[in-house]
């Protein structure tokens, strides 16, 4: 993409929502095609890379054994992180994590996190000792938009398909597993914009610098949502909210069906 | 130094009881709450304006046992050149937490977490500046937590506001906010610490332009379901209302006994003044 003439397609696309029509044909509410691969990395306990049109996102996940916090002896954790690799976009730099990646992988986090499909209780290993922790880390290959939902479904995509290694004295055994991480549910991440007036989701790289601000939400398969998240310079009304969480209720059962093909 | 771990691990214990003792009452039979206020009451909220004789705007906020301090330099020299707008006031916001304002010690450092609230709040400012007439140059907002018993970001937001408003930024609106959520089945407002760590806790945090009621911020964490969201909204929009009133009574106290007459919460407000 030439940087140069972005600000031409960004009035472009406002013209268009305005008509209701979008560049490249899709309805407001419609997705681009959404793939999932797994196996992307041997040595990670589990991975998946999603792509939602030219939006290329991998995540891995590495399974450790560390001491678990003194507030909670028998319980493991999970953290996030989020790398917005120069390689995906014009518009990331090398460095230090930025405020965009760090606001997206705490929206992952939360998330996966509040929806309570992680038993952390059941990821302690010796008590006060140790405990499993997850890393899930993201990184952007390609930036075409929407990087909170590949993000997302990617990390979620990519803890279901982790292995927990075995353990021989608190040490892990390479390439042996005890068995597959366990979910309880699999929240999704939904993100619609406002672009003028119009809720749309699964913007890309141009419409998202047409949108005004940004919402998302994570949906759970019953239809709980388990973090919000408003972005973005511009405000909603409370009920273009309501419409952008029917938008994103409607929207995961489509993502959903990705998830299993 | 083991006498001391003892007594350390004793003390934090005795922190812990209240949320250990089992099945705790979240909201009685009278419709009270633990600490004695109704499901829609926030914590006693107390602002004074003008308390950083340096800074172009300040504001000092308790809100329950929440203090927090705000100060407002700018427009100003945007600096490094580079992040200038030619089009805007670029809008930053720093939410810090002080060390000692949590149980155990802070890290000075920033975490992540107050690069998130940062971001956020600085974009829930966004609207309600009139940043297109100040091109080139920067409003810095600091915000610096003292005390903290849940609901800061919200806390700070509101305290910026005033701050704001006390360094003659021309704003929309000012922006105040309250952290709703759920406690064991109920929808309440402002959570405190206890009410935060329940087993189905649900925070809420949302602030809007109070006249126009559009959300510039609004973020959560918990398991809510739409009808859950829909109520927990309409009682924070109650409850903004409340703070937003003690913003404006707070400005106009600093004004309605002062000589500058150049301030237009002076002018404006003089109506309602002999009712406070």
């Amino acid at each position: 993409m030439i940087s140069q003439f972005l600000d031409l397609k960004t009035d472009k696309v406002l013209q268009s929502i305005r008509d209701g029509k979008r560049l490249d044909g899709r309805k407001l509410d419609e997705y681009r095609p959404v793939s999932i691969s797994k196996d992307v990395s041997v040595n990670a306990e589990g991975a998946a890379r999603v792509r939602i049109g030219e939006t290329d996102v991998i995540v891995g996940v590495k399974m450790l054994p560390m001491k678990p916090f003194p507030d909670s002896p028998n319980d493991g954790s999970l953290s996030v992180g989020a790398e917005l690799l120069p390689i995906a976009s014009p518009t990331f730099e090398t460095g230090p994590p930025s405020e965009e990646s760090i606001e997206i992988a705490r929206v992952v986090d939360r998330g996966i996190r509040e929806s309570k499909c992680i038993d952390f209780k059941s990821w302690g290993i010796v008590e006060e000792e140790l405990a499993w922790n997850a890393f899930v880390d993201i990184y952007a290959i390609n930036h075409d938009g929407n990087l909170f939902d590949a993000s997302a479904l990617a990390a979620i995509a990519a803890l279901s398909d982790t292995k927990i290694p075995k353990l021989e004295d608190g040490k892990v055994v390479k390439g042996e597993f005890e068995g597959k991480l366990k979910l309880s549910r699999k929240p999704l991440l939904c993100t619609i914009a406002k672009i003028g007036n119009s809720l749309v989701a699964d913007t890309t790289f141009a419409e998202e610098r047409a949108q005004s601000a940004r919402f998302s939400v994570a949906v759970t398969e019953d239809e709980y949502l388990s973090a919000f998240q408003k972005g973005g310079l511009g405000s909603f009304t409370a009920s273009e909210i309501d419409s952008a969480i029917d938008m994103a209720l409607k929207n995961s059962k489509d993502l959903r069906k990705a998830m299993k093909d | 130094m083991a006498i001391k771990k003892k007594e350390e691990k004793e003390k934090t214990e005795k922190k812990k009881s209240p949320k250990s003792e089992e099945k705790l009452e979240y909201v009685n039979k009278q419709g009270k709450r633990l600490d004695g206020r109704t499901v829609e009451e926030t914590r006693p909220i107390k602002i004074t304006v003008g308390v950083v004789p340096s800074a172009d705007g300040s504001c000092y906020l308790e809100w329950g046992q929440n203090k927090v301090i705000a100060a407002v330099y700018g427009p100003r020299e945007c600096l490094p050149k580079h992040t200038a707008s030619p089009y805007k006031a670029v809008v930053r916001y720093t939410y810090r937490m002080a060390t000692f304002s949590v149980p155990d010690r802070k890290n000075p450092r920033p975490g992540r977490r107050d690069v998130e609230i940062s971001k956020v709040s600085a974009e829930a400012f966004e609207k309600a500046i009139f940043t297109e007439k100040f091109p080139n140059t920067a409003i810095d907002i600091f915000v610096e937590v003292l005390d903290s018993n849940a609901g800061t970001r919200i806390a700070a937001l509101t305290t910026a506001s005033v701050a704001l408003a006390d360094a003659g930024i021309p704003m929309r609106d000012l922006v105040a906010g309250v952290a709703v959520g759920r406690a064991d089945g109920h929808i309440i407002v402002d959570l405190n610490k206890y009410e935060e760590d329940a087993p189905d806790a649900v925070d809420m945090p949302i602030a809007i332009l109070p006249n126009s009621e559009e959300i510039v911020l609004l973020q959560m964490d918990g398991l809510f379901s739409k009808k859950e969201w829909q109520q927990a909204r309409q009682l924070a929009f109650a409850a903004i209302k409340n703070v937003h009133a003690l913003q404006k009574q707070a400005l106009l106290k600093k004004y309605e006994n002062s000589e500058s007459a150049e301030k237009p919460e002076k002018t404006e407000k003089t109506n309602g003044s002999d009712v406070q």
